[in-house]
């Protein structure tokens, strides 16, 4: 027993009200401190050089113009062109979609042999698969580099398509791969018997159980690929960038006066797609990142 | 066709596996070979011992890199680990917004390292950011000019990165505290031990592998920290904010020297594999058991 409950009723009430405003306080201030950079990033983007530099980081603007975002959409400078983020965006939906869409499929597959058609050796060829999602990626840059020039696709597209596949392969194997295991064996035994085959139980038994883990996987990816910079900046060239390359260009561009209200409307264009994704599926975008984190 | 129909979920691997083989060991296998030659603009495949490695811990680039990577590593997994406890704690409470709140809390997971740095690097700018606006408050003395100053800097990459990480943490301990047996709680209330005890003696101790896996992930994200690092600093002021992965992106893609960005990234490798591969064995050797 402690004094704690001891203590009068009335004094341990009074308490407990005041530690409870204490915790939707704390509560509070971290959520606003959370929401700071964002809230900063939208108004900046809002207002003009002239406010900025006269006013407070905080202050709301106090005229709403939206030429930021147009010249961050199609005039802002990225070193010497001058066409705004727009064809990086494109650059990324053409990168991201494809590479997203190959590296599901393939985890698919995989992972529906490994959890369900394991042969000698399957768990092994797992094992050293999934090694991949852990090594630190500047140990590949050099020898991808040369590759991608030895295959003729270096500072492509369908070079960085190439490379996200790759490298992703891993962790959409294990995503599937844990999911299909939970799927009982008798069920792929009982369809053998009766003379399905291979890619027939795969397309009439697991794809129509697949939904979750097919969006888990393809936010997950998705998430990963348009946010990357390290393969973006190391493999592309003028013209193919990806949007994050651009959007650090624009950013540290030196070439005349630093306009804040576009590099602060290009982060949030930058920034959309994926935050649309977690607004429209949270859920699903947390269970990737626990799924990938726990057992990856 | 018996023969195919037997070997289909081989021949399906197969070419994932290949691939693996190839681009991740064969690759690393590569690495390291270059590692130990004299490659600088081309490589040269001529092995001539550990001149590159004596280079590297030779270079004072490379000892700020990998003070910094212990300087932020230490803060960044310590105080992300911290406050994500603290978020999820303070959330198991019953909180009536909850949803709300760890949606707040959890978005920046959802931006790009380039965005949070771009906006912290626009919040921390001492003329027009968060300094000026305390300044503009009446506190004319008040100095917040981190990002300028080369022995400081390093911590406001600290600061972006826990704010972009620390709602993930939250996320994996919260996930932690909802999966703890409440009837050990509940038993626990009866016998009138209060909650902060629950939390010390009976709740976190039960979370060990939350912790370790929540380890695992932010030192994994430290070592490889380049973006955020690029986009805050860009390694500065001159190399004060330099990484081990911003030293081999320079040595690799702008100073031509390909044998110390193979021997820089070798030891990177090193330092996760320390880290990760006893996580791994202990991992499966649980499953074992």
């Amino acid at each position: 027993m402690t004094d704690a409950t001891f203590t009068a009723p009335t004094q341990s009430r009074a308490l407990k009200i005041a530690l409870r405003w204490g915790l939707y306080l704390m509560l509070t201030v971290f959520a606003l401190w959370y929401l700071l950079p964002f809230f900063v990033m939208l108004t900046t983007s809002l207002k003009s050089l002239e406010e900025i530099r006269t006013g407070s980081l905080i202050a709301l603007p106090r005229e709403v113009t939206f030429d930021a975002w147009r010249t961050a959409w199609s005039g802002a400078c990225t070193g010497i062109q001058c066409e705004g983020l727009q064809p990086y965006f494109w650059n990324s939906v053409m990168l991201a979609v494809p590479a997203v869409m190959i590296s599901t499929v393939l985890g698919a597959m995989n992972g529906y042999v490994v959890a369900q058609w394991n042969f000698r050796g399957a768990n092994i060829i797992f094992a050293l698969m999934l090694f991949g999602c852990f090594i630190p990626f500047q140990v590949v840059l050099l020898p991808m580099a040369r590759t991608l020039g030895i295959l003729n696709i270096a500072g492509t597209i369908p070079g960085l398509i190439f490379v996200h596949v790759i490298y992703g392969i891993g962790f959409t194997t294990l995503f599937f791969r844990n999911y299909y295991v939970t799927i009982p064996a008798e069920l792929t035994k009982a369809a053998k018997i009766d003379g399905a085959g291979f890619f027939r139980i795969f397309w009439s038994i697991f794809l129509p159980l697949s939904l979750p883990i097919i969006v888990v996987t393809v936010i997950w990816q998705f998430t990963q690929i348009w946010n990357d910079f390290l393969f973006g900046v190391s493999f592309s060239q003028a013209g193919t960038q990806p949007i994050t390359v651009a959007l650090n260009n624009i950013v540290n561009s030196t070439t005349g006066v630093k306009a804040y209200n576009v590099d602060m409307a290009a982060a949030i264009i930058a920034a959309l797609p994926t935050l649309l994704v977690y607004v429209v599926a949270g859920k699903y975008f947390i269970r990737g990142l626990t799924a990938g984190s726990v057992k990856g | 066709m018996q023969w195919l129909e037997r070997h289909v979920p081989k021949l399906v691997l197969a070419p994932s596996f290949i691939a693996a083989l190839l681009f991740v060991y064969g690759f690393i296998a590569w690495t390291a070979w270059v590692s130990f030659t004299r490659s600088r603009l081309l490589p040269n495949y001529d092995l001539v011992g550990t001149i590159q490695y004596e280079r590297l811990f030779a270079s004072p680039r490379w000892e700020v890199a990998l003070n910094n990577l212990f300087v932020f590593g230490v803060l960044f997994i310590g105080i992300s680990m911290l406050l994500g406890l603290l978020l999820a704690i303070f959330l198991d409470q019953k909180i009536r917004t909850e949803g709300v709140l760890r949606t707040i809390y959890l978005y920046p997971m959802a931006l790009s390292l380039i965005v949070t740095g771009t906006a912290w690097k626009w919040m921390l700018n001492p003329g027009l950011g968060l300094e000026a606006m305390v300044r503009g408050w009446g506190f004319e003395d008040f100095r917040f000019d981190w990002i300028t100053d080369p022995d400081m800097a390093i911590y406001t990459v600290v600061i972006a990165g826990v704010w972009q990480a620390s709602g993930f943490v939250m996320a994996l301990f919260l996930a932690g505290l909802r999966s703890v047996d409440g009837e050990i709680i509940k038993a626990a209330q009866v016998d009138g031990i209060p909650t902060h005890r629950i939390y010390t003696a009976i709740i976190i101790p039960s979370m060990a592998p939350i912790f370790l896996s929540a380890f695992i992930v932010l030192s994994h994200l430290a070592i490889k920290s380049f973006d955020l690092v690029i986009a805050l600093t860009g390694g500065g002021p001159g190399y004060a904010t330099d990484l081990p992965a911003t030293y081999m992106y320079a040595m690799a893609f702008s100073r031509g020297d390909i044998g110390q960005a193979a021997s820089s990234a070798m030891v990177m490798m090193m330092i996760v594999f320390a880290i990760v591969v006893p996580y791994l064995y202990s991992e499966l050797r649980a499953k074992h058991d």
